[in-house]
């Protein structure tokens, strides 16, 4: 039963840009279908517009188009490639759409491509919410009571009927977009409305709510010969009601006894029979806690997230597998890559615990509304391994990098008895703290039960772990047998010192002279039945170490953690190009990371794979294990770096950039002598360590003022501040000032913003290339859409970057990457931040110059020279390319937060758009990221006074080419002082045509609208670009932006001028 | 917690905490294996194939959702020991009547808990199952050795098997179900099906059988060698003769002697849900569920009036017979699951299909 004899070349199609809901994952499992096809001898053709990921390498595939991922793009890619196939089902809801899309257009069959893995049909059976129900019917999978609905009287109708609550499901979206729990006919009215404008085919699925059931979810694969099989299923300690992408999971299931699993897994078979579906799928239960009733709640006809966590969780790598049984391959045939001597079709076997938690970017929106409920939030997750429950769920705590090593948090312990329980049933990521400081109150587990419906095996396991706090406060000093009890149950040294008031420190000396360190457990998918040499390891506290003794030189990388905003899939991207470069120079990879989503943490990427939490003590375990020749710490993000001090000072080598040079870019004083002595410019500014400091040093640089917090992530916490009373409030309420941790003012410089990225040697410096920023300094620059080459800068400026690059990289004695973002003020450059480390931006300029930037790093960092690797110093030369990065953003997932840009950043994602015309790489980039860019129609400008300028300017060229305009006064008698027609409405609440009914009404196809930072104009502000995101209306709150989209438009359409 | 040790065979020893029947002056004999099903405690403890044998159960947390009343496959268990990482004392779930450690306590099966049953399922994988003794810390080394040097029994059959026939009453086919030790799932698939089902001693002779006019016959599962109840062979002969005959596991090991072929001990044999078998006839593969230290030798069935109907695809070993000319097969593995997944349920059908036709 060979494969397909005539699938000889194949379109797979990616996941485009990261956002809520689609994460790394899918570049996890196109990669790896990618390489599975080309093992078949499969010519590969891809696409995807994600410039951040490994499967768009041009070594992954034989061709990759880095296009946006539209019917109009892939037809013509399908047109110019003639595939035999398109394979849909890796590339997430994304690429499933598509392949809809495509199959409707009729261009498939016209041009004879088959659809691989999945059919038309199947997909449309579970996609759509009424033909899945009937099915469901049909085969007898009990489905809970619903009704689709298209309008709102509908479904207030159908929810008095069967009463509320009731879940709100709009049909193809990502992450549940949309949706969400009524409790009342208000709450419908607005889930409703939200959802049925976030549905493609403006339709929502009115549920039963079965909240408070066990949530369970299987991965299933099956060939065409009708075999199937169970990779792995899951159980969501949230109870149904949390999205399960916002859910803790623990894998396997814990609490089902064989009976309740045989029954899932015998419907879940009997459902992918059903479907016909020829690769992997997820069906979601939900399970009585008191009965054996449960539901089927959805079914993905594709690799998931869940998969990709399956796949990590079982080293059962689905995404592979499902590759080759789209080309027509069986189960029986396929060797089981693990183990290599059996095949492909088995059950994997867990000999430990999986938990999984989600990361979320809450900590960069205060202002969101946290409660996780049917709509996914979160950005990212983390995963770890145990032998024991505690031990799982501890270690994924300290994966988080929150600054908790502990179930317990020093915010949620301040709570009283009342706010505590209000904690608690608010549902929000924070809830598994509030529950452990609740049992920590000896609350009882009957009233947190009331309180969550957590399966008390959850709350008993919670309640151990607080059961051995007891005992260590009890016990009141370091005691060899209860160390390693609590060691065993995944205590951190952290947790254990501060229970006993010692430092950590102390308490690893006592752990290694009473020798309780880890031991290292393989992760093999049959619980040790057979030999396998998956070097793929978990820690835990037992007898037998696995771990191989090899005799080859060891390097070990540093991963990037979960994926949140400011540190995404491009950190992982820089890791696996580090090892790829490691391992072709004859050494051995090791790869500590935490990330299930990610290709860095696919075993077969690495020499060998830790799964671990990144932290100096876990981290330091396995160095201590591996006795590598040192660490890199450069490619895997803030997380990576920040682990440099501390194992440095537990002895541990840190290759690269030294320790001292990275803290003299970091360390604000060391970094304004360094460009002083350099005779660098850099904008006025100081640290500051408390209020009459912060007062003192702002009249003295002059308002505006850039502040923020030193040492962060994505620039959390940065804000321009306009004025006296504005940084009061900013310094009492956003930042906690302590000599420790400085605040830093900057003078705001307007002007454009630059960014270098280059690679050195200590002796040579490669400057791959200079990238121009479209919006102005201000804007985070992980949020500004970024040109390569640069478009309005002279040679000499570009010269002087080059120059000012070269000076710091060799001042700082770079060993590897750095990055520095300049801005251009007067004609004058300034230096704003140096990051001696890989940037964001290291993937789209490796694609776009064709530098392998981190391999060349890491080779460098490992000894041989830039020179000897061929390179040239200086500034790498520009081809005829222009390429764009635009920001993704997730704002439609995230309610209440701002999608105003600042210094903050708030992009998810990104992507490229490149040709050899500038305006149409830009209208690449706009379409790839999803802005539906309005050919004509009404734009809504409110302008904060310090643009009028610059808007009015920009108006002018929006009416010729045919846009008209809608104001409030103010701006309006601007418009028409110019002589453009706009029409009045009035501000919010201010009457019956106000903004907000404007928007709501349609009546508006783009909003420019910049901030202004008087208070109350704000708030109203706040409210229309909240609105727009929900109607699904481009807003843009930076006029570069909007310039940036004029010129697109210019270049398309006509100017309409009568004769003058 | 009370400590206790396990020693094995091969000298290795393993101190952990005793949970279940307390061994106080007494010591606990058997054969050491593991299973690798992640759920199904309650009726691997409780099939009565594990007797005389100490159950490593890999998957690390064990108890978690309790036992209860109906999942036992045997009125009370036969097994030696069970040895888990960790066992719940606290369970969850809306069936639960007790925990783990209060049943084993009940039965008179003592438990170890805290070991690396990782290390250890290795070591049985390394070097195959051994005999294993379970004592308290201070039982004399000297008895020990002496005990781990004896033989083990090969009466198991007769010690689980029911003395006399029982009748469990259905209106459909009448069915005498052979016990060499059954699972209750078996008989249970069969009432099911609205069998009537009269189980009869593992030596019930072939007139006593056909006095019960069955219309078809079935071979249970049971512990131990199957050469050491060579008195069963001739009437399983007769039987195949006579009436469609349906062989599960011991059985199946059974129909295989009686038809001329043999059968071998494995290293470590196969036990687990997760077990792919392929049915040679249809190509499709079933996840099986399995439990058993002996099979068929592959080479031996050429010579016999059977042929190999199902393999592992994993090992290639003979997971399913089926005789030439007669009404008889049988599979290696439980297709009445419990535990274990339901995959190959539809071989009671298949059989009940031969059944009076």
């Amino acid at each position: 039963m060979a494969k397909l004899a005539h699938i000889k070349k194949v379109l797979v199609i990616g996941s485009g840009p990261i956002v809520i809901g689609q994460a790394a994952e899918f570049d996890y499992s196109g990669t790896q279908a990618v390489k599975s096809l080309i093992e078949e001898g499969v010519e590969v053709v891809l696409i995807n517009s994600n410039p951040a990921t490994i499967m768009t390498d041009k070594e992954t595939a034989h061709k990759v188009y880095i296009e946006p991922i539209t019917p109009e793009f892939i037809t013509k890619i399908l047109n110019k490639e003639r595939p035999d196939g398109i394979l849909a089902t890796l590339g997430g809801q994304t690429a499933l759409n598509m392949a809809m899309k495509l199959a409707d257009s009729g261009v498939l069959k016209k041009l004879g491509i088959e659809l691989l893995g999945c059919n038309l049909d199947t997909i449309k059976k579970a996609e759509d919410r009424k033909l899945f129900k009937e099915l469901m019917q049909e085969i007898g999978e009990p489905v809970p009571a619903s009704a689709i609905v298209e309008d709102l009287d509908t479904a207030i109708k159908f929810a008095e009927t069967i009463g509320y609550p009731v879940i709100v499901r709009p049909a193809f979206t990502l992450g549940g977009t949309g949706g969400g729990i009524a409790k009342n006919k208000d709450e419908l009215l607005t889930i409703t409305t939200s959802g049925l404008n976030a549905s493609p085919i403006h339709q929502c699925l009115i549920e039963k709510s079965i909240a408070g059931f066990k949530e369970i979810e299987y991965e299933v694969i099956r060939d065409k010969n009708d075999n199937c099989i169970i990779v792995c299923n899951m159980e969501n300690i949230d109870p149904v009601g949390v999205h399960t992408g916002d859910s803790i999971v623990v894998a396997p299931s814990q609490t089902l006894s064989d009976r309740d699993h045989q029954m899932l897994r015998s419907s879940a078979l009997k459902i992918i029979r059903s479907l016909k579906i020829e690769g992997g799928c997820n069906v979601q239960y939900a399970l009585d806690q008191h009965s054996f009733q449960y539901y089927v709640i959805e079914v993905n006809p594709r690799v998931s997230r869940s998969s990709a966590l399956a796949s990590k969780a079982t080293g059962y790598p689905i995404a592979k597998i499902a590759a080759k049984i789209a080309l027509g391959m069986t189960l029986d045939e396929i060797i089981n890559p693990i183990t290599k001597n059996t095949y492909a079709c088995f059950e994997p076997a867990l000999d430990y615990i999986v938990a999984k938690i989600p990361r979320f970017a809450f900590d960069k929106f205060p202002t969101a509304n946290r409660r996780l409920g049917t709509q996914m939030k979160a950005t990212g997750e983390v995963m770890s391994l145990g032998r024991n429950f505690e031990e799982a769920i501890l270690k994924a705590v300290r994966s988080l990098e929150t600054g908790l090593y502990h179930l317990d948090s020093p915010a949620i312990k301040k709570l009283s008895e009342e706010e505590l329980e209000k904690k608690i049933l608010a549902q929000d990521d924070e809830r598994i703290w509030a529950i452990a400081e609740g049992i920590r109150r000896d609350w009882s587990l009957e009233k947190i039960y009331k309180l969550t419906e957590f399966n008390y095996f959850f709350l008993n396991k919670i309640k151990n772990i607080i059961n051995h706090e007891v005992l260590l406060k009890k016990t009141g000093k370091l005691e060899k047998d209860l160390i390693l009890k609590v060691k065993r149950i995944g205590f951190a040294d952290q947790t254990i010192a501060s229970l006993l008031g010692i430092t950590s420190q102390e308490v690893m000396d006592f752990r290694l002279q009473h020798k309780i360190t880890p031991v290292y457990k393989m992760v093999d998918t049959c619980a040790a039945e057979f030999e396998s040499s998956t070097p793929y390891y978990y820690s835990t506290y037992e007898d037998e170490d696995e771990v191989t003794e090899t005799t080859k030189k060891k390097i070990v990388v540093l991963g990037s953690g979960p994926i949140r905003i400011g540190q995404g899939i491009e950190f992982d991207y820089a890791t696996v190009h580090a090892i790829d470069a490691i391992r072709s120079m004859g050494m051995e990879a090791i790869v500590i990371n935490n990330n299930p989503e990610t290709v860095s943490t696919d075993f077969n990427i690495s020499d060998r794979l830790y799964f671990e939490p990144l932290t100096p003590e876990d981290v330091y375990h396995v160095i201590l294990r591996e006795k590598p020749e040192g660490v890199i710490v450069q490619f895997g993000g803030q997380t990576a770096i920040n682990l440099a001090a501390p194992l440095q000072k537990l002895g541990v080598k840190i290759l690269g950039t030294s320790l001292e040079n990275i803290d003299r870019a970091e360390d604000r004083k060391q970094f304004e002598k360094l460009l002083k002595d350099l005779k660098i410019a850099q904008p006025l500014g100081t640290a500051v360590n408390s209020m009459s400091e912060a007062q003192n040093a702002a009249a003295a640089l002059g308002f505006p003022v850039m502040i923020r917090p030193s040492y962060v992530i994505g620039g959390r916490a940065m804000e321009i501040v306009y004025n006296e009373a504005e940084l009061t409030s900013y310094m009492t309420n956003t930042v906690q000032v302590n000599p420790e941790h400085p605040v830093l003012i900057d003078r705001y410089m307007i002007g454009r913003e630059m960014e270098v990225d280059a690679i050195c040697d200590g002796e040579t410096v490669v400057i791959p290339g200079i990238m121009e920023h479209i919006e102005k300094a201000g804007v985070h620059s992980g949020d500004s859409i970024a040109v390569y080459p640069p478009q309005s800068v002279s040679e000499k400026i570009q010269m002087d970057l080059v120059k000012y690059t070269n000076d710091i990289a060799k001042a700082l004695k770079i060993i590897g990457l750095i990055n520095i973002q300049f801005v251009i003020n007067n004609d004058e450059v300034f230096v704003l931040e140096v990051n001696p480390r890989s940037s964001r931006t290291v993937p789209f300029l490796s694609k776009v110059t064709n530098l392998p930037m981190a391999k060349m790093a890491t080779k460098a960092i490992l000894g041989e020279s830039l020179l000897k690797q061929g390179h040239k110093a200086g500034l790498h030369p520009v081809g005829r390319e222009i390429a764009v990065k635009a920001p993704v953003f997730s704002f439609a997932k995230l309610s209440e937060v701002d999608i105003a840009l600042g210094p903050e950043m708030k992009s998810t994602g990104e992507v490229m758009g490149k040709d050899f015309i500038y305006e149409k790489a830009l209208q690449k980039a706009f379409i790839a990221a999803g802005v539906s860019i309005p050919q004509s129609g009404t734009i809504l400008v409110t302008i904060a006074d310090k643009d009028k300028e610059e808007a009015l300017a920009l108006f002018k060229r929006f009416y010729r080419i045919g846009f008209s305009f809608a104001a409030t006064e103010g701006t309006a008698r601007l418009l028409h002082e110019i002589k453009i027609p706009a029409k009045v409405i009035n501000r919010i609440d201010q009457g019956e045509h106000d903004i907000m009914s404007e928007i709501r009404s349609g009546h508006i196809d783009l909003l420019i609208n910049t901030i202004s930072k008087s208070k109350n104009v704000e708030s109203d502000g706040f409210k229309m670009r909240r609105a727009a995101v929900e109607r699904g209306i481009i807003c843009m709150t930076s006029l570069d932006t909007a310039e940036a989209l004029l010129k697109t438009l210019e270049m398309n359409s006509f100017v309409m001028e009568p004769l003058v | 917690m009370k400590k206790i040790q396990l020693i094995l065979e091969n000298g290795d020893v393993y101190i952990g905490d005793s949970f279940g029947a307390d061994l106080t002056n007494i010591y606990s004999f058997g054969e050491i294996v593991f299973n690798t099903s992640m759920t199904g405690y309650q009726e691997i403890l409780s099939d009565p194939s594990y007797c005389d044998q100490m159950v490593v159960l890999t998957y690390p947390l064990i108890g978690n959702y309790g036992v209860n009343k109906d999942d036992f496959e045997s009125v009370s268990p036969a097994l030696k020991a069970v040895i888990v990482r960790e066992a719940c004392g606290e369970p969850a779930n809306f069936r639960s009547t007790e925990s783990l450690g209060s049943l084993l306590k009940k039965f008179k099966v003592p438990g170890i808990s805290g070991i690396d049953t990782r290390k250890l399922t290795k070591t049985i994988r390394n070097s195959g199952s051994m005999k294993a003794i379970f004592a308290p810390l201070d039982y004399p080394k000297h008895n020990l050795d002496i005990i781990l040097k004896s033989e083990m029994p090969k009466d198991q059959i007769k010690r689980v098997s029911t003395t006399s026939p029982i009748h469990f009453p259905g209106e459909g086919k009448r069915i005498v179900l052979v016990d060499y030790g059954y699972k209750k799932n078996i008989l249970k698939s069969l009432l099911k099906r609205n069998c009537d089902v009269i189980v009869v001693p593992f030596n019930a002779s072939f007139e006593t059988i056909c006095s019960y006019n069955p219309d078809g016959i079935m071979l249970s599962n049971g512990p131990g060698d199957p050469t050491d109840v060579p008195e069963t062979l001739p009437v399983i002969r007769q039987l195949q003769d006579k009436f469609p005959l349906f062989a599960i596991c011991m059985g199946h090991q059974l129909l295989a002697l009686a038809n001329g072929a043999q059968t071998v001990k494995l290293k470590f044999g196969h036990r687990g849900g997760n077990h792919p078998v392929k049915d040679l006839k249809t190509n499709r593969v079933h996840m099986t569920s399995q439990n058993h230290g002996y099979a068929v030798v592959t080479e031996s069935v050429g010579k016999t009036d059977l042929e190999i109907s199902q393999i592992n695809i994993n090992d290639n070993s003979v997971e399913g017979l089926r005789h030439k000319t007669l009404k008889s097969f049988s599979v290696q593995y439980h297709p009445e699951a419990c535990p274990g997944p339901e995959d190959t349920a539809y071989l009671f059908d298949d059989f009940l299909n031969t059944v009076g036709v």
